[in-house]
């Protein structure tokens, strides 16, 4: 009778699956970590995350989203700790009290790519203000729209640059770094990408670097800890402890050292040493 | 060589090389959306029976509900689910945010409509007056359920089907609610998202043509029980 079998077969796997329990913790515990997609992407925390597992039994969940949904995770306790790119919206939640502990672990930069023609021709102007303006006067832009810390960095921009956004040939895709990459390249349009992402998908993409440089493009990677007095359930020694790790010297070794034989140049400078601060 | 081309050469290579991860993938896959489909047929088998035998005030409204259930979008479940298994949501002290068992309950809440609606529906195919002659030649209330569920069984295993065929292929709840973590919560769906997002098409062409091959195994058992049944 295959109804009967069927249903002792649903049977069989309900308890299979109550029994598979647990979520594959360490033995000390797991912590959630919110971060940005460039930081997966780039495959960086793919090389350090075990690593810290290695050593301290701690598992970490690596949730990547943008910068803007990893800091709503962190404010609403839903997270234990943070890795982020957005200096502006993180010194709010610092301000409120949800981030603690915050520290520099690295940086790189953000680049304007564009088709190689270079239409609105952005490599000729004098400085980044006179680029991002002769884009919106003549080039196609596609934002990632995501609230990611590239987002939020492309709209400072444009704010510096005096030019109302809503005013320029602009789209916004809502998806991750790689995706608006391509779409850039696709619809021949000018983006905002940091170099990580850009370096690893280059190959695959019909655009250039067109401007670079400078201090209003540079990308600075925080590391926070959520506030345990102001969250219930936030695993903050964990939370400490991955933090620490990421400023440990020889973590800021590996970063540096990461994919940089394969690009020629490292993708991710550490930047702990710099000093911290939130 | 285009990207289908290299996709189709890579999965080719992965499965003979017997690679690892792809397995995993594959395993957890099946494990995740396999366990949705069978809770959701151990509920939403009696309650499709129920509403397609019973007449109640509530019937027509429960039914509709399930129509349009079958038409819920996944990326909605997760949100939901989510909102509710997240630390600072009412079932946040169950800690089952960002696990497989997490996944198992929005694919869980994906799958139910469909196999509720699609018994009901098999059910109510019946010739009408089945019930009663059942009842007459003396099969008790449990009986009688089996013998239904018996007549009825190409529906219910088209159920099945469509549950399954949904929940294997969605992405947007086991993204939000699994988290997509690597080695743990990575299924199939969301493996294709990431490679994806990595510029490695041919990986993920090659994970998708794994997941065609996979759904289409399962549906061939399905079928092959359910037309040695019509015979």
């Amino acid at each position: 009778m295959p109804v009967r079998r069927l249903l002792a077969a649903a049977c069989a796997l309900a308890v299979l699956a109550a029994a598979c329990g647990g979520s594959g913790d360490g033995d000390g515990g797991a912590i959630i970590l919110a971060t940005t997609t460039s930081t997966r992407d780039s495959g960086l925390l793919d090389e350090l995350v075990p690593r810290f597992e290695r050593e301290t039994g701690i598992r970490v969940k690596v949730i990547a989203v943008g910068t803007g949904a990893a800091l709503r995770m962190a404010g609403e306790g839903n997270a234990d700790a943070v890795l982020v790119h957005a200096p502006e919206a993180e010194a709010a939640y610092v301000a409120s009290g949800d981030l603690v502990g915050g520290r520099l672990v690295m940086a790189n930069e953000f680049v304007i790519v564009g088709p190689p023609a270079d239409p609105a021709r952005a490599a000729a102007a004098p400085d980044l203000r006179a680029a991002v303006a002769a884009i919106a006067a003549h080039g196609r832009f596609v934002s990632r729209g995501d609230d990611s810390g590239t987002h939020q960095r492309e709209l400072a921009l444009w704010r510096a640059a005096g030019v109302d956004p809503r005013a320029v040939a602009r789209e916004e895709t809502g998806q991750g770094m790689g995706a608006t990459l391509a779409i850039a390249s696709e619809r021949r349009a000018y983006t905002l990408a940091d170099r990580g992402t850009w370096l690893a998908l280059r190959d695959a993409l019909d655009l250039a670097v067109l401007v670079e440089g400078g201090v209003d493009l540079r990308n600075v990677y925080r590391v926070h800890v959520v506030n345990p007095e102001r969250h219930d359930g936030v695993e903050a020694a964990r939370a400490e402890a991955f933090a620490a790790f990421l400023v440990a010297p020889a973590t800021q070794a590996l970063i540096g050292r990461f994919r940089a034989a394969e690009f020629g140049r490292s993708l991710f400078s550490p930047a702990a040493a710099a000093g911290g601060g939130g | 060589m285009s990207a289908i081309g290299e996709g189709l050469l890579e999965a080719l290579r992965l499965v003979v090389r017997g690679d690892a991860e792809l397995f995993a993938i594959a395993g957890r896959t099946l494990l995740v959306s396999g366990t949705a489909t069978a809770l959701a047929m151990l509920v939403g088998t009696p309650l499709g029976y129920l509403l397609g035998r019973a007449r109640f005030p509530a019937r027509t409204l429960i039914l509709a509900a399930a129509g349009t259930g079958m038409g819920l979008p996944p990326v909605v479940a997760g949100l939901v689910i989510w909102l509710l298994l997240v630390r600072s949501g009412p079932f946040g002290g169950l800690d089952l945010i960002y696990t497989k068992q997490a996944m198992i309950v929005a694919q869980f809440v994906i799958a139910l409509p469909l196999v509720t609606a699609f018994t009901a529906a098999a059910i109510q195919a019946l010739p009408p007056r089945l019930p009663d002659l059942l009842t007459v030649l003396g099969a008790g209330r449990a009986r009688a359920f089996w013998l239904l569920a018996r007549e009825a069984r190409l529906g219910l295993l088209a159920a099945v089907i469509a549950g399954f065929g949904a929940v294997v292929s969605e992405v947007g709840a086991s993204m939000a609610v699994g988290g997509n973590l690597a080695g743990d919560t990575r299924v199939l769906t969301t493996a294709i998202v990431t490679e994806t997002s990595r510029a490695a098409n041919e990986r993920a062409i090659a994970y998708g043509l794994v997941l065609l091959a996979m759904a289409f195994a399962v549906v061939i058992v399905l079928t092959v029980v359910q037309q040695r049944g019509a015979r």
